[in-house]
């Protein structure tokens, strides 16, 4: 369990800014729901939630969501799931109960690049990027790829709509578990653009042209080319062989919506 | 810190640690139906309804329940009578630890689906664990009472 020693409601995102930089140990709270799994000395927690940063919304290009909303209404946004198949409002919804999907936040998962996440396999698949307060705007991949999570505010997640076709396929030992392995597979002028997570590392990403794509044999290729890990619920190979599985199947899933 | 949460229509003014979460106030507050247990976010025991939606009250902190409507099993006494009847006639209750969470969702989920089929009527109350009864009892009593005006 975590322990800390001054909550701070954040009167503007500026405020949480200044603050969070202090101090090594002062931390933007998301939802707290994985926090306090873990067991952190915070100095300030400084706290979100009163800035209006709750919303789903969309304009001629883009659907944004901001940092502060919860699995919740991203599973039932019927605006998520009238683009890209659903899968972003999919890669949620087996998460544990509604309870807690009421609880955890888009920006704490993106922002903390959760290696067991869904949803950022579900969003790496797209055209996604993300505004830092003082990072500016930068793809998803670019972020994930940093090794550290950097001292900023994720302002707000956003998903280009280029008319993305999409499948998300997640793969648990039981339902409502974590996944030992997810793939998201988006499809866009002869381009297909493959998320494997969940392995248990962060989500990676990987291309591959409807052209190339000629057999079975370059799904194996591509996989070959990502790394797997062991922990309590699968091992490597196994994760290995479960990525190939998953992401024929989604591309069968696409092939066939054609 | 001094906060002031409005628990089933009442306000109640009760001191908090810095970073005490909403399921260890309302406990404070005498709630002691909004149990703790497995302190993981996955058994749904602590739920309780903020602003009418099921929520964790173990890994919500007790600070953002400010402003908002908490209701826990006492604020829904008209409901609870109504499941407690069909959950008694299907012999569905057992323990009766994880009651309290599993009523207030199913409550929820009343006022939220209309006609849910029996798999979102599943889908919904995942994250309510039972470890006597199987299951089977407690969907018979929900189907029931899903049909109660």
């Amino acid at each position: 369990m975590f322990t800390i020693k001054q909550h701070l409601m954040a009167q503007s995102i500026e405020e949480g800014y200044e603050i969070l930089v202090k101090n090594r140990n002062n931390v933007i709270l998301g939802g707290t729901a994985f926090l306090k799994l873990g067991n952190k000395n915070i100095n300030i927690g400084i706290d979100l939630s009163n800035l209006e940063l709750d919303y789903i919304r969309e304009d001629e290009n883009n659907i944004e969501i901001g940092p502060m909303t919860t699995f919740r209404s991203i599973e039932i946004s019927e605006l998520l799931k009238e683009h890209f198949g659903g899968i972003v409002a999919k890669s949620v919804e087996e998460i544990v109960g509604i309870q807690l999907r009421s609880v955890i936040t888009a920006g704490a998962t993106a922002a903390s690049k959760y290696g067991f996440s869904d949803f950022i396999t579900a969003l790496l698949s797209l055209d996604t990027h993300i505004e830092l307060y003082k990072g500016g705007i930068m793809s998803l991949e670019e972020y994930l790829a940093e090794e550290k999570v950097p001292k900023d505010i994720l302002l707000r997640i956003i998903i280009k709509k280029d008319g993305k076709r999409a499948a998300f396929k997640a793969m648990r030992n039981s339902k409502s578990d974590y996944a030992i392995l997810n793939c998201a597979v988006s499809y866009l002028d002869g381009e297909y653009r493959v998320a494997v997570g969940a392995r248990p590392g962060r989500a990676v990403v990987k291309t591959i042209s409807e052209e190339a794509l000629v057999s079975n044999e370059k799904i194996e290729e591509m996989v070959s080319e990502v790394k797997f890990g062991t922990n309590m619920r699968a091992s490597g190979e196994y994760r290995e062989m479960i990525a190939k599985v998953l992401i024929k199947r989604c591309i069968e899933e696409l092939k066939s919506e054609k | 810190m001094e906060i002031k949460l409005k628990i089933n229509g009442i306000n109640k003014e009760i001191m908090i640690k810095e970073g005490e979460y909403l399921q260890s106030a309302l406990k404070k507050l005498g709630f002691l139906n909004v149990r703790k247990g497995c302190e993981t976010g996955s058994c749904g025991l602590c739920t309780v309804l903020l602003n009418g939606k099921p929520t964790l009250s173990c890994s919500t902190l007790a600070v953002r329940g400010v402003g908002k409507d908490i209701t826990t099993l006492e604020g829904e006494s008209i409901e609870v009578t109504k499941f407690a009847e069909v959950l008694t006639d299907e012999g569905a209750d057992q323990c009766g630890y994880c009651s309290p969470g599993f009523t207030l969702t199913v409550i929820a989920m009343k006022r939220e689906l209309e006609s849910p089929t029996i798999d979102e009527i599943k889908h919904y109350l995942t994250g309510n664990l039972c470890r006597c009864t199987g299951y089977m009892g407690q969907l018979r009593a929900v189907k029931k009472y899903m049909e109660v005006k």
